[in-house]
């Protein structure tokens, strides 16, 4: 059965391999600069150029698509393609049962699948390391590997994703009984599952840290206005550290969450300090350089700014739970297929 | 007998629509046995029920002393070849023997390489080029290489052109005369089955019209005609399969084991195709037969 399984995905299988391990000779080769460039401590991001740029942003979309790939060219035909073609009926009549044919095909699809997404995922997490592993104010513009883009691109996750979404390619060809459509659908599935994960789940998969802090110039991260003579919307935190922040909001002294005063944009030097002043108001002349006397005015009034966040060091915990999360999803929606292919198909 | 395919109120429910219901039937071992009945009557369905491809809603279905497909063993003993015979279109010809090794403990690679030489099958032909009749020798072979105790097939000529069809029967009689075993085939055409079945099962509407060994249904069949009668004037031991009357004539055909006596009677002998229609035909048209009795 094993000889079957593999002569059926053999092509695939090279495929997808040769694919992997031409990236991974690129980010190996490029790896190594990028480690010369942290060498002299200090401004790793300052020295990159445009080219690691790019294969920073590749090593990315590359993570990002594998799974749905995996999922769509190799999940979905599973057993699809032998629905549409009749061969379940050859093959189910051999001196082998349907469901250790199932068993057989879905563990090495699945096997080779996860060897594929690991060894990718290791090269672009080794290639990624200095800059993931670098503290700075910005972080050179890239997003720190806790936050949404780098954290499915990392680590252990890709390997669940990729289980996931082969269950979810097997068990949809299975029941629309369609190669193509079952491609389509799990795409669109995936993408959702993907979507859906980061924006609602991932941050409850550990109880995010509450800190309340008052705004001065040194917890300032930035001031924004929503146009000009808007409202302001500050945010705060200690510098880049690479946590992950969900919410950053300014409240009042009752606690709810409130605009800033709007005495703070005649306070402020910068933009709101050349507006024009309203007319039936006196105007208060800004003195330069008062912003530490604008902070303690809006501490006095009991402004606070409250961050959610989850700390940088939660990256491995954040890992482990999102996998479980995904391989358990993948047990439940290939646990649909087994069912459906045992009782539903002929 | 021992009954190599047995079923008992069998049934096959699609959403609301029965494919197969209260099938009950029995199939002698060591017998070519065809199967025959229109479209639509429920025979793939009792095939696919008989190997395990499909689970029954209802009733029970035995195959070689157990309930099929449960086991590897089970799997074993009963070959099959499904309608169009499919087979892998990527697979070469003798991967496809190769799979049937893999796959199946009692294979016999003799049996199966000195098949594909015979038939002049390319090895390193992949299946999606075979003809439509080589396709399906292709799947015999593996069906008959795995030595099965019973070999199913599913209407298996029924998509090849008549040069095909007889060469494909001739090596399937082959095959059972070397290999001791059952077999039973489906088709809804009748001389297909006349050359190779040795034993016949109609039908109609998931019920079974008529079974039995062909000489001896050939042999308890007669076609009367004669001057108008009632079917109700006809000897008791005569059971009537059909009746046909013009203002002047009747003819009937009847069922019995004793010879026919009555000398008003111009007797003939039915061919098997005549038998099977006239059973067919008598599920066909209940209706018909009411209506006549009513204008007379």
């Amino acid at each position: 059965m094993t000889w079957l399984a593999w002569r059926q995905l053999r092509f695939q299988a090279l495929a997808a391999y040769v694919a992997v391990v031409a990236a991974a000779v690129v980010l190996a080769v490029t790896g190594k600069r990028i480690v010369a460039l942290a060498e002299p401590a200090g401004a790793i991001f300052d020295r990159l150029t445009a080219s690691d740029r790019t294969l920073f942003w590749s090593g990315l979309i590359v993570m990002a698509v594998l799974p749905a790939l995996l999922g769509a060219f190799w999940g979905a035909p599973l057993v699809a393609r032998e629905l549409e073609h009749g061969t379940h009926r050859l093959v189910w009549v051999q001196s082998v049962t349907r469901m250790r044919w199932f068993g057989v095909k879905v563990g090495l699809t699945v096997l080779g699948a996860a060897l594929a997404v690991s060894a990718l995922t290791w090269a672009v997490t080794r290639w990624a390391n200095p800059l993931d592993g670098a503290t700075s104010a910005t972080h050179g513009g890239f997003p720190s590997r806790l936050t949404p883009v780098s954290f499915a691109m990392r680590g252990i996750v890709p390997v669940s994703y990729a289980v996931f979404a082969l269950a979810l390619g097997i068990t949809l060809g299975i029941v629309l009984r369609r190669s193509v459509p079952a491609m389509a659908l799990t795409l669109l599935l995936y993408v959702a599952v993907q979507v859906a994960v980061p924006l609602w789940v991932r941050p409850h998969l550990a109880a995010p840290v509450d800190q309340s802090v008052t705004i001065s110039r040194a917890t300032l991260d930035g001031i924004s206005s929503s146009g000009p003579g808007g409202p302001l919307t500050v945010s705060a935190h200690r510098a880049d550290r690479g946590d992950w922040i969900l919410s950053n909001r300014t409240v009042d002294a009752s606690g709810r969450v409130a605009a800033l005063p709007s005495w703070l944009s005649t306070c402020l030097p910068g933009p709101g300090a050349e507006a024009p002043p309203v007319s039936g108001q006196t105007r208060v002349p800004a003195p330069v350089n008062s912003l530490d006397s604008c902070f303690a005015r809006l501490a006095s009034e009991g402004y606070r700014q409250e961050i959610v966040y989850q700390p940088a060091d939660r990256f491995w915990t954040l890992q482990w739970r999102e996998s479980g999360l995904y391989l358990g999803l993948a047990a439940v929606v290939g646990g649909v297929g087994l069912w459906w292919l045992r009782e539903r198909v002929s | 007998m021992t009954a190599v395919l047995r079923t008992n109120g069998l049934g096959k429910r699609y959403r609301r629509r029965w494919a197969l219901s209260d099938c009950t039937l029995s199939i002698p071992e060591g017998r070519v046995t065809g199967l025959v009945g229109p479209n639509g009557a429920g025979k793939t369905t009792l095939l696919n029920l008989a190997v395990g491809m499909l689970k029954p809603t209802a009733g029970t279905v035995e195959v070689c002393g157990g309930p099929p497909a449960v086991a590897a063993a089970a799997l074993a003993r009963v070959g099959f070849v499904a309608q169009e015979t499919p087979t892998y279109a990527g697979l070469t010809v003798a991967e496809h023997l190769r799979l049937g090794a893999r796959l199946n403990p009692g294979w016999d690679d003799v049996v199966a390489t000195s098949r594909i030489a015979r038939l002049g099958l390319d090895p390193k032909q992949k299946a999606g080029r075979l003809s439509g009749g080589q396709r399906a020798q292709l799947a015999l072979t593996l069906g008959l290489a795995k030595r099965p105790e019973l070999l199913i097939l599913d209407e298996p000529v029924s998509s090849l052109d008549p040069l095909a069809r007889r060469e494909f029967l001739q090596v399937l009689m082959e095959a059972v005369g070397e290999q001791e075993l059952s077999v039973v085939l489906s088709s809804h055409v009748v001389s297909d089955l006349e050359r190779v079945c040795d034993h016949l099962v109609v039908l109609v509407d998931s019920g079974v019209r008529v079974e039995g060994d062909v000489e001896t249904l050939l042999d308890t069949h007669h076609r009367l005609t004669g001057l108008r009668r009632d079917s109700r004037s006809l000897p008791a031991d005569q059971t009537v399969v059909s009746d046909r009357h013009t203002d002047r004539q009747s003819t009937f055909v009847v069922r019995t084991e004793s010879p026919i006596l009555d000398p008003a009677w111009s007797v003939s002998r039915l061919g098997l195709e005549d038998l099977v229609l006239t059973y067919m035909e008598q599920a066909a048209a209940p209706e018909a037969a009411q209506a006549l009795e009513v204008v007379r």
